[in-house]
C-alpha cells in the first residue's frame, strides 16, 4: 500500500515482523514515521515469559527495527488503559460465562482511540498499524471500507470491526495488500532484525497461556463449583468454577462414557445457577443469534441485509441474514445451523470481503 | 534546532574531559599496578584525577576512591558499611524516600537479608525536614543516607544538620552527591559526612567514572574484591581513561563552579518565568530557592507528560519527565510522590536541566515551541473527555 504525499504517521510497532515492515515500508516512501510501542502490562520484575505479544523483549525488538530504519521510536506507557479497558474486560467475561475477545477490544479502545489521539498530539496524520486488512475511500459515499486483507489466512479484519469512520479515517495497513510470504520477504531483504521471528499467537498478557488460573488470580470468586447439567437439568457430575469452560468445548469436562457413548460438548453457561449445560454436538447448533453494541462501517441498514456472518476468528463466514435491532443490537439469522455460537465473540458481518459491521453475540 | 535540556539524565563531555580521555587512551596504555615506567605513567596519571576530585569535595586525594559511577559509589557506601557493621548490633538503615533508586533499591536488597529500612518523606517542598530524621533514627542505626540535591526537583538537602542527628547516635552519614558535586560547592568537612558519592558524566565527565570520597578511619567493607587496588578498598584494574576524564572534568568545574551556577541559575529562571508566564496551569514542583541553579521540574495541568515528553522530542527539544531509570515504568515519580503531591500531578510533570553548552537562544526556543505543544495536547483531551 502507498500513501500518498509526505505525512507524519505513528505506526504502532509491536516487535513483531508485520508493524516492523509496516514501519520500513512507510519510511522507505518517505513519510516522517514515529514508531510507538504500546507497554501493556507491569515489567519492572522483567517477567521475559509473560507472553508472546509486547513482552520486554517485544518492545527492545521494535526499538532494534526502529533504529535500523532511522526513525525515532518510543515507548508509551498504556498499563492502566490497558488494565481497565481490555484485561478487566476478560476476566469479568469469563467469570460471568462467556468468552471474551481481548485483541478486538484492544484493538478500538487501545490501539486506535488511544493511539489516534495521541498521534494528532505529535502532530500525527495517520496511525498505521500491521494488521491484515485493508482500508479504502468509497469515493461516492466518501465513507471509509474496511476490507479483509489480502492474504486469507492471515486476514485480521474480524478483530477490527468496531473501527469507526473516524478511526478508519486515520487508519494504515501498509502490510493488507500483501501475503505473509512478501512480507517476510521484504524484511529479510531489508536486513530488519525481526525478519524470521515467530508470528504471536497467544493472548498477551496470560503467562504459560493459562487463562483459567488468570481469572482465578484476578477473582477469586470465579473459583466456585458448580454442576454439569445436560439438556434436560439433570446433574452428571461437578465442576470447579465456570470460568473454565466456553461453548464448543469437548475437553475437561471430566465426563466418563456417556449413555449414549457419543461425546460431549459444553452447550451453554448458565452463571446465576452456576451451571455448565453439557450435550451432545448437534445440540451445539444455532440458526440464530442476538448481538450488541454493534458497530455498522457504513450506515444502520434500515432493511435486512444478505451477508456472510463470521462468529470466530477461525470460522468460516457463513451465508445469513442480518437485521439492525433497536439499541445498537442486530439479529443473524444463517441459511444453514452453525456450531459453537459463543457469548463474549464477536459475529462480523461480510459483503465479499468488505465489512459492514459486527456486534459483540449476547 | 536541537535542544538538550536533560543534564541531569548525563551530560557531554567537556572539549577538555573529551582530550583527556582520547590522550589517556592512545597515549597510556599501561596497568598502574605495574612497576615499570608503563605501569608508573598511568598511575601518575590517575593521582593526578585523585587530586582534582579531591580538591572538587574538599577532601585528601587519600579518601578518594574510583568507581564505576555514583550507583557503585551508592552501593559501597551502603553495602560497604552495612558489611563493616554486620557484626555490631546495628541493624537500621535510613534513606530519604526521594533517593536515587541505586540507594532505595540497595536498602531494599538489605532489607531482605535482614536489615530494618526506614525511607523519609519529604515535604512539598521537596526538602527533608531534620526532625524527621530525629523521629526516626535509634542507637541501634548503622547508616544514614540523604542525597545532597534531588535529581529531579534540584532541591538542596539540609546535609549537615542531618550529619549532626546522624553521628549523635554514632551512625554514618552517606550523601549521595552525584547531582551536586560540579555544580554547587560540595565541602566534605562543611557537610560533616562520612560517605560522598559522585559521578564524571554529571558534570561533562565520561560515562563509567566515578568516586566515593571515605572519610579517613571510616570503617567500609569492599564490595569489590581482588587485587589491592585502591588501597584495598576496590579491585579491579583502574579504567584509566575514564578516570583522567573524571579528573578533567572535576578541574574544569572546579575552576568556575560560581560564575557557572550564576549563568546557570539565570537561564533556568529565564526558562521558568516564562513557561509560568506563558502556559496557564503550570507550577513549579518544589521548593525555587536552594535547589541546583540548573534544574526545574514543572507540571502542565491537564496533559500527559509522556505525551508532552515525545512531542517536544519530535520538535527537537530534549527533556524528562524524572529521572532517566524511572522512565518507562508506569510508577510515577515517586520524588513527586513522596512530596505528597496528588497522582495527576506527578503524571504532569516535566524535568528541564540545563548545563554546560546551554544557551538563552535555546530556551527562548523552547519558550516558543512548548506553550504551543501544551494547548494542541490540551485540545485533544478537552474533546476526548
Amino acid at each position: 500500500m502507498r500513501l500518498d504525499g509526505d505525512m507524519r504517521i505513528v505506526v504502532a510497532m509491536s516487535g513483531g515482523v508485520d508493524s516492523s515492515v509496516a514501519a520500513a515500508m512507510l519510511a522507505e516512501q518517505g513519510h516522517d514515521v514515529v514508531g510507538i510501542s504500546m507497554q501493556l502490562y507491569d515489567q519492572s520484575d522483567g517477567q521475559a515469559s509473560f507472553g508472546s505479544c509486547c513482552s520486554i523483549d517485544d518492545l527492545h525488538d521494535a526499538r532494534r527495527v526502529a533504529a535500523a530504519i532511522n526513525i525515532p521510536h518510543y515507548i508509551v506507557n498504556l498499563e492502566r488503559q490497558f488494565d481497565e479497558q481490555v484485561v478487566s474486560n476478560f476476566v469479568d467475561e469469563y467469570a460471568a460465562g462467556r468468552t471474551p475477545l481481548p485483541c478486538a477490544h484492544c484493538n478500538s479502545d487501545l490501539k486506535f482511540a488511544t493511539l489516534a489521539e495521541r498521534a494528532r498530539g505529535f502532530g500525527a496524520d495517520i496511525v498505521a498499524t500491521g494488521h491484515y486488512a485493508r482500508v479504502e475511500r468509497d469515493r461516492l459515499s466518501a465513507r471509509y471500507v474496511l476490507r479483509r486483507g489480502v492474504d486469507a489466512a492471515k486476514d485480521q479484519s474480524y478483530f477490527l470491526f468496531s473501527l469507526t469512520q473516524k478511526q478508519l479515517a486515520v487508519a494504515a495497513f501498509p502490510v493488507g495488500d500483501q501475503p505473509k510470504d512478501a512480507v517476510r520477504d521484504y524484511a529479510r531483504q531489508r536486513g530488519l532484525p525481526v525478519a524470521d521471528k515467530p508470528d504471536s499467537q497467544e493472548i498477551c498478557f496470560i503467562p504459560d497461556h493459562d487463562y483459567r488460573a488468570f481469572v482465578t488470580r484476578r477473582v477469586p470468586g470465579a473459583e466456585r463449583e458448580g454442576a454439569l447439567v445436560d439438556e434436560d437439568g439433570r446433574v452428571l457430575g461437578k465442576h470447579e468454577g465456570i470460568h473454565r469452560f466456553t461453548v464448543g468445548q469437548r475437553k475437561g469436562l471430566g465426563l466418563g462414557a456417556t449413555a449414549t457413548g457419543s461425546p460431549m460438548y459444553v452447550l451453554a453457561l448458565r452463571p446465576a445457577e452456576r451451571q455448565v449445560v453439557v450435550g451432545p454436538k448437534a445440540s451445539l447448533e444455532r440458526t440464530r443469534l442476538t448481538a450488541s453494541r454493534v458497530n455498522w462501517i457504513a450506515e444502520r441498514p434500515e432493511q435486512t441485509l444478505r451477508i456472510e456472518a463470521q462468529i470466530r476468528h477461525r470460522h468460516q463466514a457463513a451465508p445469513a441474514t442480518v437485521r439492525a435491532l433497536d439499541q445498537g443490537r442486530a439479529e443473524v439469522v444463517f441459511d444453514a445451523p452453525q456450531s459453537a455460537v459463543s457469548p463474549g465473540q464477536a459475529v462480523v458481518f461480510y459483503d465479499g470481503d468488505a465489512v459492514v459491521g459486527g456486534g459483540w453475540i449476547d | 534546532m536541537r535542544v538538550y535540556f536533560d543534564y541531569n539524565a548525563t551530560t557531554p563531555l567537556s572539549p577538555e574531559s573529551v582530550d583527556a580521555v582520547a590522550r589517556t587512551t592512545r597515549d597510556v596504555f599501561g596497568n598502574a599496578s605495574s612497576i615499570h615506567h608503563f605501569g608508573q605513567q598511568a598511575k601518575a596519571v590517575i593521582d593526578l584525577a585523585r587530586s582534582s576530585v579531591a580538591k572538587l569535595v574538599g577532601g585528601d586525594p587519600s579518601e578518594i576512591v574510583f568507581t564505576s559511577g555514583g550507583t557503585e559509589s551508592d552501593n559501597f557506601a551502603i553495602r560497604g558499611a552495612a558489611e563493616a557493621l554486620e557484626s555490631s548490633n546495628r541493624r537500621h538503615l535510613i534513606a530519604s524516600a526521594i533517593e536515587h533508586e541505586a540507594v532505595l533499591n540497595t536498602l531494599k536488597a538489605l532489607a531482605k537479608r535482614g536489615w530494618r529500612t526506614t525511607l523519609l518523606t519529604v515535604d512539598g517542598s521537596g526538602v527533608l525536614a531534620p526532625e524527621r530524621l530525629r523521629a526516626a533514627i535509634t542507637d541501634d542505626t548503622a547508616l544514614v543516607s540523604v542525597m545532597h540535591a534531588n535529581n529531579e526537583i534540584g532541591t538542596i538537602q539540609p546535609i549537615a544538620e542531618l550529619a549532626a542527628i546522624a553521628h549523635g547516635h554514632g551512625a554514618l552519614m552517606h550523601s549521595d552527591a552525584v547531582q551536586s558535586a560540579g555544580k554547587l560547592p560540595v565541602d566534605v568537612r562543611a557537610l560533616g559526612v562520612d560517605l560522598l558519592s559522585l559521578s564524571a558524566h554529571k558534570f561533562n565527565g565520561p560515562k563509567g567514572a566515578g568516586a566515593i570520597w571515605i572519610k579517613r578511619g571510616t570503617r567500609l567493607s569492599p564490595i569489590l574484591t581482588g587485587g589491592k587496588h585502591e588501597r584495598n578498598r576496590r579491585a579491579g584494574t583502574e579504567n584509566v581513561p575514564a578516570i583522567a576524564g573524571l579528573g578533567a572534568a572535576a578541574q574544569l568545574a572546579a575552576g568556575k563552579l560560581d560564575a557557572e551556577a550564576a549563568r546557570l541559575s539565570s537561564l533556568r529562571d529565564r526558562l521558568e518565568n516564562g513557561v509560568l508566564e506563558r502556559v496557564q496551569g503550570s507550577a513549579v514542583n518544589g521548593q525555587r530557592d536552594a535547589r541546583v541553579p540548573n534544574t526545574t521540574n514543572i507540571s502542565f495541568e491537564r496533559v500527559e507528560a509522556e505525551s508532552l515528553l515525545i512531542a517536544l522530542d519530535l520538535e527537537g527539544i530534549a527533556v524528562s519527565t524524572g529521572s532517566a531509570c524511572s522512565s518507562g515504568t508506569l510508577e510515577p515519580s515517586h520524588v513527586l510522590r513522596a512530596m505528597g503531591l496528588p497522582t495527576h500531578r506527578t503524571q504532569n510533570s516535566l524535568r528541564f536541566s540545563l548545563g554546560m553548552f546551554s544557551t538563552p537562544a535555546e530556551v527562548d526556543h523552547v519558550l516558543d515551541v512548548l506553550p504551543r505543544l501544551v494547548e494542541k495536547l490540551r485540545g485533544l483531551t478537552r474533546r476526548s473527555a
